[in-house]
């Protein structure tokens, strides 16, 4: 057989491969569009979330651990250096006149300084952060227990989630949906562990991690820990919230349910 | 010719789960491979170190050439065009870690690859717990896997066997050899329950329901890595399962584990 030939061959043989592979991965391209696709795979999620709340008690804590543990460069993902004008003037100062606002369905709507915060019981916790990429950092927390300013607002029996609003932005659609936001149920709202961080390894929260407030809900993934938390909302429903489920990447296709 | 005797090789249970595993581990496997290109690194421990990965595929920036380079221990190999840099310099390169052929979606998307993995995982649990049931209770794990004192004091004879591509025929072809029965418990009793608690151990609500998983691996890094490399154990073996499958009659192998019939060779100078 001539070099030429064998080339032809090999070639016809290169190109078949492609094309099966092409088709059968087309194939699952166009099953992962499909609408009927897409509710099957989410009915997963739904699983995933009924059993993980029915192995985790509401007083499990994630996994704490000690100084000598904490990782080396903490790496900070997402948004790192919000632009928006309000948030950039506060930052300036130092957030000496930023308050968050707590509100929604809440007896006594609070506005509270960075002080103010300080003064409410706390907690300290060296955790994991795992971050739905893949890798994990361990960092030492300080803030506000969020159980403790839910008390103080006082929760109206209709709440059934928190909404953390944020000052970054991390779309570039020019729209309202590329501002970040979160929400957690209440049983992680009230966990133990969830705390709103103003301090991080002992120092004040840096801009690149959040500044002045980082949500630290342990038992989920990075994403669900908002960074730059400027008002808290306690609502019934989420569907109502820009895309209706429940946070910037849940809007994307990402669980709301982040414990996996 | 010689006509052999058809025996009623695999019970439809096995049958059914074997395929089905066969489906769903392909899909956990391109679904993990776009979870994996998130952050194409390893790491040992409890958290991620980034300048200390065991494991790592990049994209190196060289002036105005890119280049993938694996590193492993801290031991550099190239690999551009495969690992860390997709493609070729005609249809033009691709930063990523896998290429995308082998993932599903085939596009970036780590939020649809989770989607197809949790789900999958799911059916994988399902099924693998019903074959281990039925195994336990119908004593196919006792009768037909579990290998007598008897085959593994001649395993040597068997490994021998093997590398001259010589297989057992007549009444020793109605039952799986002592390889065969090893590499199964090592994928049905070791491997595939290895990937379930791994995978598990890098859940942080399982994490916190269950502190022993981090225990167990070392910590979730670790979980993440023994995650891919029992998941390579798991392809090695899918590479030789099939290999074999192929040189020992591909039709009668099929056949066996569509209908369940299996024809067996008589043995040689034998009637």
């Amino acid at each position: 057989m001539s070099a030429e030939r064998r080339l032809d061959r090999r070639g016809f043989l290169a190109r078949g491969l492609a094309a099966a592979s092409t088709t059968l991965l087309g194939g699952c391209e166009e099953l992962s569009d499909q609408a009927w696709v897409k509710r099957i795979l989410d009915s997963g999620e739904t699983l995933t979330r009924i059993t993980q709340e029915a192995l985790l008690s509401p007083q499990a804590l994630a996994r704490e651990y000690g100084a000598a543990d904490l990782s080396r460069a903490f790496r900070a993902n997402g948004s790192t250096d919000p632009d928006d004008p309000i948030y950039v003037a506060h930052a300036k100062t130092g957030f000496a006149d930023w308050k968050l606002s707590v509100g929604g369905l809440v007896e006594a709507p609070l506005e509270l300084s960075l002080a103010e915060l300080r003064a409410l019981p706390s907690r300290t916790q060296i955790t994991r952060h795992d971050c739905v990429e893949g890798w994990s950092c361990i960092g030492k927390w300080k803030g506000v227990k969020l159980s403790g300013l839910l008390e103080r607002a006082r929760l109206k029996p209709s709440a059934r989630y928190i909404v953390f609003y944020c000052a970054d932005t991390l779309g570039s659609t020019g729209t309202e949906a590329d501002l970040y936001y979160e929400s957690i149920g209440l049983a992680d709202a009230f966990h133990a562990q969830t705390i709103l961080a103003y301090e991080m390894n002992d120092q004040t929260l840096p801009v690149p991690h959040g500044a002045p407030l980082r949500l630290r809900v342990e038992r989920q993934l990075g994403y669900k820990m908002a960074k730059y938390v400027m008002r808290v909302e306690a609502v019934d429903s989420l569907a109502s919230i820009r895309g209706g489920r429940g946070g910037f990447w849940e809007d994307l296709g990402y669980e709301w349910y982040a414990g996996i | 010719m010689k006509p052999g005797e058809v025996i009623y090789r695999h019970s439809g249970t096995v049958r059914i789960t074997h395929w089905v595993n066969a489906l769903v581990l392909l899909v956990l496997l391109m679904s993990g491979l776009q979870i994996f290109n998130a952050h194409p690194a390893l790491y040992l421990g409890s958290k991620s170190e980034f300048d200390d990965p065991v494991m790592a595929m990049d994209t190196v920036e060289d002036g105005e050439n890119l280049r993938g380079v694996t590193t492993i221990f801290g031991y550099a190999i190239p690999t551009t065009g495969v690992f860390g840099l997709s493609g070729d310099a005609e249809s033009g390169y691709d930063r990523r870690g896998v290429p995308w052929w082998a993932t599903l979606p085939g596009h970036r998307d780590l939020a649809m690859g989770r989607r197809w993995h949790f789900f999958f995982a799911w059916l994988f649990l399902l099924n693998g717990l019903a074959y281990l049931l039925w195994s336990l209770a119908s004593g196919h794990l006792r009768r037909d896997l579990a290998p007598s004192r008897h085959e593994l004091s001649h395993i040597g004879a068997s490994i021998l066997e093997h590398a001259r591509l010589k297989f057992p025929k007549g009444e020793d072809a109605k039952r799986y050899n002592v390889l065969q029965k090893l590499a199964y418990l090592a994928v049905a009793l070791v491997l595939l329950p290895l990937m379930l608690l791994t995978g598990l151990a890098m859940s942080p609500g399982m994490d916190a329901a269950f502190p022993v998983l981090l225990d167990m691996f070392g910590g979730r890094q670790s979980a993440r890595t023994i995650h891919f490399i029992a998941a390579t154990g798991i392809v090695i073996f899918v590479v030789v399962h099939l290999v074999m499958v192929l040189i020992t009659g591909v039709l009668n192998n099929l056949r066996s584990m569509i209908t369940g019939r299996y024809v067996v060779e008589p043995m040689e100078g034998k009637s």
